[in-house]
């Protein structure tokens, strides 16, 4: 895609693919920039609980975010930042929800990449891999129920989840359903710091999308070109009545599984491949080789993404966190079949 | 007319998939022909197409699409064939439905239906009772229907409840009990019911020892004694009204419960008087479960194995002559 638009005068207006790909390295950028905060805050003592970022894998995750459309059910995983704000979540609900505001969307009650706004169809994933696999199928199959049509799901994983019994049964429910579908799978080589040959065995993951009565694609994560065609291809058949899609992206990642974790074990002949590629700086390159847009640009996007997310942390910093005595301990929403046992 | 407790649990999916569009169920066999194993959904697939489907044998998933399609606004019953294969969903039913609306204040309305409990010949892995696992995690309502009428009332309630149902239902009482009609209305979920009414000793139990319970008193009549038995209904949440007020009636308590020993929900109803009801009690509270071991296939064993009226009427006896 970008290469055909090379070969076109440097000078032209960006054509719409052009476009695209700004915007999805902006909330590339966006993220970037707010998940270096929150590992500077956390190394500060400032956040409890875990930091995951996704470095590395921003270009998959923008990617997916943002051709889903209102409407549309997404199941983010662990690293997908780019794409929970590309899909339209507030950086108030990160900070929030990393700090302990009790205005988050979690409340205090569960904490960093947890959360999720289920009213607004961004799903809350639980730590169980691959259990978000069957219930973005169940929210498809309600789509269907009610009527209602065009609308996909798109659910993220990783290759250590892929290994998990949830993942399959979800697989296969979701191609016996013959449900609008996206499964895509960054293999970022760790499942936290087990390497792909304790994964799994097979020649390649992708091969598994024909077992399951899907339709399998493999796609180099760091090149937000590449992202955006096959990820959008995939959204795009789907919402056509294609069969349920599998993207398989590879990456390096680059970062611990945590911000507690030095990752040590990552060998340095695996950050010698073309896998271990930052996507971010490969997507500034493009722009730069394409002048896509200008250095003082980037710059004034950089200064804007900074100031964002400065805000939504001071907001969320002033905020009050949630205190035990004045919790509401109900588990469920029916009042009059709460147990107090005392 | 007599209507079974089977039935009614079939008469109730009926009346719900008939009264509203938000109801679909979703199990192993039960669409098509079928009917599900036990014919608990027998016809249902014919009479509302495309609202009784057949799955994969995927219980994860099975739960998991559940608890998709109930957050965005459909009211689905799972059917697990067996109680036991449940522990497959375990994960689904406990860290995602069980904690969704604490986490993210969207309740999830899902009812997974348990055909529960011990039948001769059905060994270790076709017989087991769950409900004190699930009534040990935060999240869910725990069912446990040991009459027709309640077999059919509370499914029809366990659909309206917006928060993720258990709904246990023992294959034993299938066949076994009969009722002339179907009611109207139930008694609402958490009340327990007094099954019996007596002076003596209180009998507390659900399901089908609810059974057990009452061929005891009936049988201890006999020998002078007036024996409550008390119809937990739903073991979570837990009528501990109920349980207190018939001990300081009686001033003694049995409970009786089929699943394992350990904890659970004959545990915790002791528990529960012993702190709150202590000065009510003229003897220690006594229990009696299944034993500590897994479920036996042999009729022989499996009678055994289970707390059955003779038992129960031995430790009733030990416990009135305190």
């Amino acid at each position: 895609m970008l290469q055909t638009a090379q070969r076109q005068s440097k000078t032209k207006k960006p054509s719409p693919p052009h476009e695209r790909f700004l915007e999805a390295y902006r909330w590339m950028l966006l993220t970037r920039t707010l998940e270096e905060k929150l590992v500077s805050l956390y190394r500060g003592g400032l956040i409890t609980g875990g930091v995951y970022i996704g470095r590395g894998q921003e270009a998959v995750s923008a990617a997916c975010g943002l051709f889903l459309q209102k409407g549309d059910i997404f199941a983010p995983l662990i690293r997908d930042q780019a794409g929970r704000s590309a899909f339209g979540e507030p950086l108030l609900d990160v900070t929030r929800t990393y700090l302990g505001s009790r205005e988050g969307p979690m409340r205090g009650r569960d904490g960093n990449i947890h959360r999720g706004r289920p009213q607004d169809n961004q799903l809350a994933m639980v730590s169980h891999l691959g259990a978000m696999i069957s219930v973005t199928v169940g929210a498809l199959m309600a789509k269907r129920f009610k009527g209602e049509k065009g609308f996909i799901g798109l659910a993220c994983i990783g290759e250590g989840g892929m290994q998990t019994g949830a993942f399959h049964e979800g697989m296969n429910i979701a191609a016996v359903e013959q449900v609008p579908l996206v499964i895509v799978a960054t293999n970022n080589h760790y499942a936290y710091s087990t390497p792909n040959d304790r994964e799994f065995a097979c020649h390649d993951l992708v091969d598994r999308a024909i077992g399951y009565g899907f339709e399998g694609y493999s796609l180099d994560g760091t090149d937000l070109s590449a992202c955006l065609e096959v990820i959008g291809g995939a959204v795009k058949r789907a919402r056509a009545g294609r069969p349920p899609q599998l993207v398989v992206a590879s990456v390096l990642r680059l970062s611990g599984h945590g911000e507690h974790d030095d990752a040590s074990y990552v060998t340095e002949e695996i950050r010698r491949e073309p896998f271990a590629r930052d996507c971010l700086k490969v997507a500034e390159q493009t722009i730069a080789d394409l002048n896509l847009a200008d250095a003082k640009t980037l710059t004034e996007w950089r200064k804007e993404a900074a100031a964002k997310v400065d805000e939504a942390i001071a907001t969320a910093q002033k905020e009050a966190p949630p205190e035990g005595d004045k919790e509401d301990w109900c588990a469920i929403s029916v009042r009059d079949l709460v147990e107090s046992p005392e | 007319m007599s209507i079974t407790y089977l039935e009614a649990i079939r008469e109730a999916q009926a009346k719900l998939l008939r009264d509203d569009e938000r109801v679909f169920i979703y199990g192993q066999d039960v669409g098509g022909t079928f009917g599900g194993a036990f014919k608990a959904t027998k016809g249902l697939a014919k009479e509302f197409p495309g609202r009784v489907l057949n799955t994969p044998i995927s219980e994860d998933a099975m739960v998991g699409a559940a608890i998709g399609a109930a957050i965005e606004g459909m009211r689905p019953i799972v059917e697990m064939q067996f109680a036991d294969f449940s522990s497959i969903a375990l994960n689904q039913i406990l860290n995602n439905a069980g904690t969704h609306y604490w986490r993210t204040n969207v309740p999830v309305p899902i009812t997974v239906r348990l055909p529960s409990g011990g039948t001769k010949g059905s060994g270790p892995f076709h017989s087991q009772s769950m409900e004190s696992i699930y009534a040990h995690y935060p999240g869910l309502i725990v069912m446990t229907p040991a009459t027709v009428e309640d077999a059919y009332t509370m499914l029809i309630e366990a659909v309206a409840i917006d928060d993720p149902v258990v709904y246990c239902e023992h294959k034993y009482l299938y066949y076994h009990l009969k009722a002339d009609k179907l009611p109207t209305e139930g008694v609402p979920t958490g009340k327990a019911r007094i099954a019996r009414e007596g002076r003596d000793l209180t009998i507390v139990s659900y399901s089908a020892m609810v059974h057990e319970a009452l061929a005891v008193a009936e049988q201890l009549a006999g020998e002078g004694f007036e024996i409550e038995v008390i119809d937990l209904r739903s073991v979570k949440p837990l009528d501990t009204n109920a349980v207190l007020a018939s001990v300081a009636r009686t001033g003694r308590l049995l409970c009786v419960g089929e699943s394992f020993p350990w904890g659970g929900v004959t545990a915790e109803v002791i528990a529960r008087v012993a702190a709150e009801g202590f000065h009510l009690l003229d003897a220690a509270p006594q229990r009696l479960n299944a034993k500590d071991t897994p479920i036996p296939y042999h009729p022989n064993l499996w009678s055994a194995h289970r707390p059955n009226a003779k038992e129960i009427a031995r430790k009733a006896r030990a416990l009135l002559r305190e």
